[in-house]
């Protein structure tokens, strides 16, 4: 009950936090030199002011503005400017299915290896079983996607031919990119999960539940696991709507047609919608998987239920 | 007790040297010295002492509850049931606790698990135990939770530990441990944390179904007025030693140690209204230091060079121990050591 009212009540508070994004947006767009065809040396001076009209891009600021916003409220997010074959909404349904399909598995990988470890980690702390994956995780967290990916591909592609190269296809081909992708969420998960457990390990109810003559594997999993698993979902939210809106470094490595590039490649060619789109779209995603922390953290934490 | 008593019968538990130290970067904290009990069978023994005085480590250490590392125990025995629990195994130790020797704590609203229902942490014991059924461990629950005076307990089982009071929590708390109906219960400041109200309340309870049970309690606390009420025999510690060592109508009637007769003159209840308190002078020992000799020595009014002395336990009045040297070579008369004003305040029971 609590619940359905909290939830009603943070999805209307997002209709302010997104006026606030999408004027930024906006206006910060705007401030960037260049447009969308001012690198398009052939266009003649007409050609210019037609391709402008047909845009709106000749009209006042504040009244393309205006106009954003109708278009907005309609639903209807334009035409991308750069790449007119779709419109922005189009471009984005069409390339999002792969950034999530990839994202998830990523995200499945780094919460298998992630959580594990840190749980082994945070079993015996300061023994091996503890710095072993700890030094993984920091290894991990340093080495970057494009130093990963080839790594991965040279030793399970090239070398062992386990993998295929690249390519978007079957299962096979998903897997190297998902762990390229997830690897430095699975480190953050280990350390994350191994800090909380050590301090819930450390509290006056474990104690408690030791004195009751529990074996050491329900301590750890039935008492402190709840308590240790906090931290990790308050990252995994806005952590997932990265993962599920792609990386631009992993899809191009092994050729994912997926809508990280689409936000990179906006970006560089001043792609005025087609920004403000995907940025509407990712603030969405961040906004609605911090809701599911929160409905997810009252769920772990009774204390958080009533109030 | 320390030294060669009869063995009895009915004796539950035997402490001889128990030794606990801590190993951290400032040094070995030698938290237990050479500490010696006796638990006998339905009694109650109270075991007194200051903050880090080493009572909780003491009972600590029985159950393998230490934190190791950094804790360690160096040496001694801990008779109960036939075996030695400093001995056991990881495994025969976790059958014992909770099943035979169960603990409580002092403060009721950190010991329990916060995310965990309260039928859920009451029925672990008989689930991990006596592995019996869901249903059967229910039942268990609502009768152990009315057996603490909690009503609706039928409801209570799917509270969490928030939705409680302190003092429910304590009553939670105590019905957790002893759900299995243990032989030893071993409370470990149970009332501290608690309103002076609901002090009384748990107190009474302890009582009460220790006399349903049969069971032994060793109450740990820094109240002479919570031993007086409801202890057998007292021990008095100091610096992770036992000084004193005798059942609570004659500690209380004739204290034989210094340090036992300057807990009670700071007693409260035992001045006049506006009178000064009397405070005991200095602070409680590093215990990372070495040391020799008597650890009070250095606070006791009664000081002298033979103090210098390590002292032993010895019985100078019957079934009274005493690890004073001045008092056991009758240099010190125990008169000295009388409280003043002690007929109108306190009592044992």
């Amino acid at each position: 009950m609590h619940m359905t009212r909290y939830v009603v009540r943070q999805l209307a508070s997002f209709i302010p936090v997104l006026f606030v994004i999408i004027t930024l947006t906006f206006f910060l767009v705007r401030l960037a030199p260049g447009g969308p065809f001012s690198s398009e040396k052939a266009l003649s001076a007409e050609a210019l002011a037609q391709i402008n009209a047909h845009y709106n891009l000749d009209a006042p600021l504040w009244r393309q503005y205006v106009d954003y916003l109708a278009g907005l409220a309609r639903g209807d997010l334009g035409p991308s400017m750069k790449q007119p074959s779709r419109s922005v909404s189009e471009w984005i349904a069409y390339k999002f299915p792969a950034s999530l399909e990839l994202g998830l598995y990523g995200l499945l990988f780094a919460l298998c290896v992630g959580l594990p470890a840190g749980i082994l980690a945070a079993w015996r702390p300061n023994t091996w079983t503890d710095q072993l994956p700890m030094a993984l995780a920091m290894a991990g967290i340093c080495i970057p996607n494009f130093v990963l990916g080839p790594l991965l591909v040279y030793v399970f592609s090239l070398r062992l031919q386990w993998l295929p190269v690249a390519q978007w296809d079957g299962f096979a081909h998903k897997i190297l990119p998902a762990v390229t992708l997830g690897a430095v969420y699975a480190a953050y998960i280990a350390r994350l999960s191994r800090a909380a457990l050590l301090d819930v390990l450390s509290q006056d109810f474990i104690r408690t539940a030791r004195a009751k003559g529990l074996s050491e594997p329900r301590v750890v999993l039935r008492h402190a696991l709840r308590g240790g698993l906090q931290p990790v979902v308050s990252f995994l939210g806005p952590a997932a709507a990265g993962i599920i809106t792609g990386s631009f470094v992993v899809e191009n490595i092994f050729r994912v047609p997926g809508l990280g590039t689409e936000f990179v490649k906006a970006a560089m060619n001043r792609d005025y919608t087609m920004i403000l789109g995907t940025v509407l779209f990712f603030a969405v995603l961040i906004m609605l998987f911090n809701l599911a922390v929160d409905v997810v953290q009252a769920w772990l934490d009774p204390r958080l239920r009533h109030g | 007790m320390g030294g060669d008593m009869t063995a009895s019968a009915e004796r539950l538990l035997r402490v001889e040297g128990l030794r606990t130290s801590f190993h951290t970067r400032e040094g070995v904290l030698r938290a237990v010295d050479d500490l010696s009990f006796t638990v006998d069978q339905g009694r109650t023994l109270g075991i007194v002492g200051e903050s880090g005085s080493g009572k909780s480590v003491a009972m600590l250490s029985l159950l393998g509850l230490i934190p190791m590392p950094p804790g360690r125990i160096e040496g001694g025995r801990a008779l109960f049931g036939g075996r030695d629990l400093l001995r056991c195994t990881a495994r025969e130790l976790r059958r014992v606790r909770g099943r035979e020797i169960s603990m409580i704590f002092q403060d009721p609203m950190t010991a329990l698990n916060p995310f965990m229902t309260i039928g859920a942490q009451l029925t672990e014991p008989l689930t991990v135990h006596e592995g019996i059924g869901r249903r059967a461990a229910r039942g268990r629950a609502i009768a152990a939770l009315e057996e603490v005076g909690i009503q609706d307990a039928e409801e209570r089982l799917r509270s969490y530990p928030h939705e409680f009071s302190g003092g429910m929590r304590q009553r939670v708390m105590i019905a957790m441990a002893l759900i299995t109906r243990p032989r030893l219960l071993i409370a470990d400041e149970p009332t501290t944390a608690l309103d002076v109200t609901v002090q009384a309340q748990i107190l009474e309870l302890i009582r009460r179904l220790q006399g349903e049970l049969g069971m032994a309690v060793v109450l740990i606390t820094h109240d002479l007025g919570v031993v007086a009420a409801v202890c057998e025999d007292v021990v008095v510690m100091y610096a992770g030693r036992a000084l004193e060592s005798a059942s609570a109508v004659g500690l209380f009637a004739q204290p034989r140690h210094p340090y036992t007769s300057a807990l009670l003159a700071s007693l409260p209840t035992l001045r006049g209204r506006g009178a000064e308190l009397y405070t005991i002078p200095g602070m409680p020992p590093d215990l990372t230091e070495p040391r020799a000799g008597c650890p009070f020595a250095p606070r006791c009014e009664h000081a002298a060079e033979i103090c210098g002395a390590s002292p032993v336990l010895e019985e100078t009045a019957p079934g009274h121990w005493t690890a004073c040297v001045r008092v056991q070579r009758g240099e010190l008369p125990v008169e000295a050591l009388r409280v003043a004003g002690e007929d109108e305040g306190l009592r044992a029971p």
